[in-house]
């Protein structure tokens, strides 16, 4: 009897296919990684055993330079620009509400906000301006743009608040800092840095051995 | 497919003595392509998602303009630390005595074992550490202070402004001891 023969099949897979997998999902990742855009502000922040992701969207950002100049920076366009027309209104700055809004972040007193929004945007770099002036306690200028924050967003969820600080900085500058955060009744801020992790033996290290949670 | 073929064509004569050149493949060996290409996908996956910033949580206290309503605290439980200029660290425990004689030096790595022992011997409800940064210290320090107090699990710590003595004890040691970095 014939039996129909087997055709005898090579153990030799095609690659092509694979390969073309393998390269378009390296294209996807090349084009998706987000490089860290070049910033205006150079800060190095410090590292802290503190594992949560800090906000991406939706918040307020104080950034303290090395030198302890303070700026603000935040994501909410429309929110800007109701703060820009309550400071024009308040406080006759005469803003440039357009300006304002494309702003990236704010970094210098309120007489001369004006001047400032007149710097083209890429020519302003945070080692170059002034910055909000914070130190004298009796007039924290932080303090008056951090109230129109919180009243743009009176009545609606409140932003993250976050604190962005070089290592070098000083100390009377991050305490202006909290004072305007605490005038405003700001009790919660959120501080970026540098994941670590918890060192070898500490109570920390053990809970995290444990798997217990640790209040944040 | 996906290899070399180098086999040829050798079943078949055309004859003795007629030489026939070997036909090459123009298949090319993609493995190591695929190798290098998933080398990469990984390299990205990797850089993409792990240098995320984190947040260090901060809750202040509401100023209490009276003093009958700040908070008390034992003073057998309270250890307050203080941060000078270059790093260094000093500390004491409950109240500062007029001499200073309870006041000490310390850095940052060894303000943890501080921090461990006094943990160890005062009840919990009891402990509570005082941080007093100066103003010659650094956003650094508090935040490196700060996460210690995460680090050794210590929930009741305060930030509490240096006063004028303090920082005048802080100068004179630093005067006297070379700073340690």
């Amino acid at each position: 009897m014939g039996r129909a023969k087997l055709p005898r099949k090579s153990t030799n897979i095609d690659m092509t296919a694979m390969c073309d997998v393998a390269f378009l999902l390296l294209s996807f990742f090349i084009l998706t990684t987000k490089f860290k855009p070049a910033e205006a502000i150079a800060v190095t922040t410090p590292n802290s055993v503190a594992a949560k992701v800090a906000p991406q969207k939706d918040y307020i950002m104080v950034i303290l330079d090395k030198d302890g100049k303070v700026f603000l920076e935040m994501d909410d366009k429309g929110k800007k620009e109701t703060i820009a027309n309550s400071l024009n209104a308040t406080r006759s700055l005469n803003l440039n509400v357009q300006a304002f809004k494309n702003a990236l972040f704010i970094g210098a007193p309120l007489g001369s906000m004006s001047s400032f929004l007149a710097i083209p945007e890429e020519n302003r770099k945070g080692d170059k301006l002034p910055g909000i002036p914070v130190l004298d306690s009796a007039n924290n200028e932080l303090v008056i743009w951090l109230r129109a924050v919180k009243d743009a967003y009176l009545g609606l969820k409140e932003p993250a608040f976050l604190l962005k600080g070089d290592n070098m900085a000083k100390y009377p500058s991050f305490k202006a800092v909290i004072d305007a955060f605490k005038k405003n009744e700001i009790f919660k801020f959120q501080m970026i840095t540098n994941p670590e992790a918890a060192p070898l033996g500490t109570d920390l290290w053990r809970m995290n051995q444990t798997g217990e949670k640790r209040e944040e | 497919m996906a290899e070399m073929d180098t086999s040829g064509g050798g079943g078949h004569k055309k004859g003795p003595g007629v030489k026939k050149g070997k036909k090459l493949s123009t298949r090319v060996d993609l493995t190591p392509m695929v190798d290098l290409g998933f080398l990469l996908i990984t390299f990205f996956i990797f850089t993409t998602t792990m240098s995320q910033p984190t947040a260090m949580k901060l809750t202040v206290p509401k100023d209490a303009d009276k003093p009958e309503d700040q908070n008390k605290a034992k003073e057998s439980g309270v250890i307050t630390i203080l941060l000078g200029k270059d790093n260094n660290v000093f500390y004491y425990e409950g109240q500062l005595t007029p001499n200073a004689s309870n006041f000490k030096s310390t850095s940052f790595k060894e303000i943890r074992t501080v921090l461990i022992d006094k943990k160890r011997n005062t009840p919990e409800q009891d402990l509570v550490v005082i941080l007093k940064p100066s103003s010659q210290c650094t956003y650094k320090n508090v935040i490196d202070i700060l996460d210690e107090m995460a680090i050794n699990v210590l929930k009741r710590y305060a930030l509490v402004d240096i006063l004028a003595v303090e920082e005048s004890l802080i100068k004179l040691s630093e005067g006297s001891t070379a700073p340690t970095k």
